[in-house]
C-alpha cells in the first residue's frame, strides 16, 4: 500500500494503519513525509511501514509490534514509549529518541542527540553514531548501545538499564559507573549488535551501570543529587 | 514554544526569492506560535544610505507628512516608504547619528524597529500569513533574513513584544525559549545606560548583546559570553549586516535544525520549515550542538 502524506494528510495515514487487522503484516510505503509530526504512531499490528524521507516529532511513538523504517532522519521523541516492534532510522535522531520505551528495538544508523533513552523502561536502543548529553537519564531497564561517543552526564541517576559504549564518554552522570563486561554481557551484546546489523564486536565496548547509591535519599549523598 | 527560521544565501541568483522562501518557512511554523510574527530582511542596494524602520500605532496620521517634516528638521533629503504600519526612512549615511533627535522633534510616538545599512524589520500581532501579506514580505529580495512566530510566555502580546528585536546597528535577534534571569540582567543593563521598551526577556538578550558589542567584543565573543550570563532556555538566531549566527543553551531543549548546500545555509525550529527550499534533499542537515556558536558571513 502506498500513502502520500503531503497529498492526503497525516491523520488519514494513521487512521488507515490503525484500521489494519491485529494480525496484519501488510507493507505500507509512505512518501513525502516532509517532516510531519506523529507519523505511524500507536500502531498495534505487525505491519511493515517504510517512510521515505525525514519526519518530525514522535515518529512511531507508542509502537507495538510494527516494524517501521525511516529512510531519512527523525525529529524529537522518535519511538517514544515504544512497547515492542522496531523503528530503524537511516539518518540521525533528534532529542529524546526512545524516551520511556518499554520494549522493542530502536536502531539509529546515524547520530542521536541529547537525552537519548531518557527514562527507558525495557527498550533496546542501538545508535551506530554518537549520542548527546544526558542520555539514559533515570533509565530504568533495557539496553543502550552506542558505537560512537557519548556526551556529558551519561546515565545520570541511572536505575537498572545497561549502557554499552564503544567510543569516548565525555562524562558520567551522578551514580553512573563503569562496570566489568562479564560473559553474559558479551553474549547478549553480540546478539543485539547482530540484530541491529552493527559493524562492531562486543569486546570493543565498555559497560556502564548504576552504582545504586542514590536509590533512596541518604543525607550523606546530598551533594551527588 | 515559538518558531524561528533563517536563510543565508550564498548564491546571489536566489536573492530575488529571499522573501518568498522566508515567507514559506515562517508559515510552516505557524502552529509553534500564532500570537505575532516578524521578519528581518537584509538588502544593501544603496551606497551611503542608511535605513530606519519605524512603526506607528496611527500610521495614517503619523506618516502623512513625515517625509517633508523629517527633511525639514534634518536639512537633507529623506525618503519615506510607507508599508502598512511601518515606514522605511532612507537618509544619507553621514546623518545616521541625527535621526533619533529629529524623530523626537517631529513625531516622538514613532517606534524605531531597526537602524542600519541593510536591515529592515517588519513585525506585528497576528498569524505569520497575515503579517507576511500586510508587509508583502514574499516580494522582498535580499541576501539573508531571519523570522519568528511567537507563542508569548514572558510578556504581553504586542507589536513591540514580537520578534525580531533589534540589537544595534544592522543587528537583530530572534529567540525560542525563555530566560529566567532577565529581570536581574535588565536592571544591570539599565545601570549601564541601556533602555528598554518592554518587559520581554528577549529584549534583554538583545540589549545584552548590544552592550557586549559596544564594549568592543565581536558578535562571536558576545554570544560566547551569553552562555555564562544568560540563564534559561534559548535557541538564538542573530542577524548582522553580513551574516547570521546560531546559539543554543547548554541544555538545548529548544529544537533547532540547520541545513547547508552550495546555495544557502538555512535554519528552522523544525525540519519541516526547510522542506520547500531548493534542492533540500541533497543538503547537509544537522542539529546544532549545545553551547556552540555557529556563524556564517558573506
Amino acid at each position: 500500500m502506498e500513502y502520500d502524506i503531503t497529498a492526503t494528510g497525516i491523520r488519514g495515514l494513521n487512521e488507515k494503519l490503525h484500521a489494519e487487522p491485529a494480525d496484519s503484516s501488510q507493507n505500507w510505503n509512505v512518501v513525502n513525509p516532509n517532516g510531519a509530526h506523529a507519523i505511524a504512531v500507536g500502531l498495534n499490528a505487525p505491519l511493515n511501514v517504510s517512510i521515505n524521507g525525514s519526519t518530525g516529532y514522535y515518529c512511531a511513538g507508542m509502537n507495538k509490534l510494527a516494524s517501521v523504517k525511516v529512510h531519512g532522519s527523525v525529529g524529537p521523541g522518535a519511538a517514544e514509549n515504544m512497547m515492542s516492534g522496531s523503528l530503524t532510522v537511516d539518518g540521525d535522531a533528534s532529542q529524546y529518541a526512545g524516551a520511556s520505551g518499554h520494549g522493542g528495538l530502536l536502531n539509529i544508523k546515524g547520530n542521536a542527540s541529547s537525552r537519548c533513552g531518557i527514562s527507558m523502561k525495557g527498550i533496546n536502543i542501538v545508535v551506530h553514531g554518537n549520542i548527546g548529553h544526558m542520555s539514559a537519564f533515570m533509565a530504568q531497564s533495557g539496553n543502550l548501545v552506542v558505537l560512537g561517543d557519548a556526551g556529558d552526564a551519561l546515565g545520570d541517576s541511572l536505575y537498572e538499564a545497561r549502557l554499552f559504549v564503544r567510543g569516548e564518554v565525555k562524562s558520567l552522570g551522578a551514580d553512573c559507573i563503569e562496570k566489568p563486561m562479564r560473559e553474559e554481557h558479551i553474549a547478549f551484546l553480540a546478539e543485539l549488535l547482530n540484530e541491529a546489523g552493527a559493524d562492531a564486536t562486543p569486546d570493543q565496548f565498555k559497560r556502564y551501570g548504576s552504582a545504586r547509591e542514590l536509590y533512596h535519599f541518604n543525607i550523606d549523598n546530598a551533594s551527588a543529587y | 514554544m515559538c518558531g524561528i527560521i533563517g536563510l543565508f544565501l550564498k548564491d546571489q541568483s536566489l536573492q530575488p526569492r529571499l522573501g518568498k522562501l522566508l515567507a514559506e518557512m515562517l508559515v510552516t511554523m505557524t502552529d509553534r506560535g500564532p500570537d505575532s510574527a516578524g521578519v528581518a530582511v537584509y538588502s544593501s542596494d544603496e551606497i551611503d544610505t542608511i535605513k530606519v524602520t519605524l512603526q506607528s500605532l496611527n500610521p495614517e496620521a503619523d506618516f502623512a507628512e513625515l517625509q517633508q517634516k523629517l527633511g525639514a528638521e534634518m536639512g537633507c533629503t529623506v525618503d519615506v516608504q510607507i508599508v502598512d504600519t511601518h515606514a522605511i526612512v532612507r537618509l544619507p549615511g553621514s546623518r545616521a547619528g541625527d535621526i533619533t533627535d529629529a524623530l523626537a522633534q517631529v513625531c516622538p510616538s514613532l517606534r524605531v524597529m531597526s537602524t542600519g545599512k541593510s536591515v529592515e524589520i517588519f513585525k506585528e500581532v497576528g498569524l505569520p500569513a497575515e503579517v507576511i501579506e500586510r508587509f508583502s514580505i514574499d516580494k522582498l529580495s535580499g541576501s539573508h533574513g531571519i523570522g519568528h512566530t511567537r507563542m508569548a510566555t514572558e510578556s504581553a502580546v504586542t507589536t513591540l513584544g514580537a520578534h525580531p528585536f533589534s540589537t544595534g546597528y544592522d543587528q537583530c535577534l530572534v529567540h525560542n525559549g525563555s530566560l529566567s534571569n532577565h529581570n536581574l540582567k535588565r536592571r544591570e543593563l539599565i545601570r549601564e545606560g541601556l533602555t528598554f521598551e518592554t518587559d520581554n526577556d528577549t529584549e534583554v538578550a538583545a540589549a545584552y548583546l548590544t552592550h557586549k558589542l559596544n564594549q568592543g567584543n565581536s558578535l562571536g565573543e558576545a554570544l560566547e559570553a551569553s552562555i555564562d550570563d544568560l540563564d534559561g532556555f534559548y535557541t538564538f538566531l542573530v542577524g548582522t549586516q553580513n551574516g547570521f549566527g546560531v546559539l543554543r543553551d547548554p541544555i538545548a531543549c529548544k529544537p533547532a535544525v540547520l541545513a547547508e548546500t552550495d546555495q544557502y545555509v538555512a535554519f528552522g525550529s523544525e525540519y519541516r520549515a526547510l522542506v520547500n527550499l531548493p534542492d533540500i534533499q541533497s543538503a547537509k542537515v544537522w542539529e546544532p550542538e549545545p553551547a556552540t556558536v555557529y556563524f556564517w558571513e558573506h
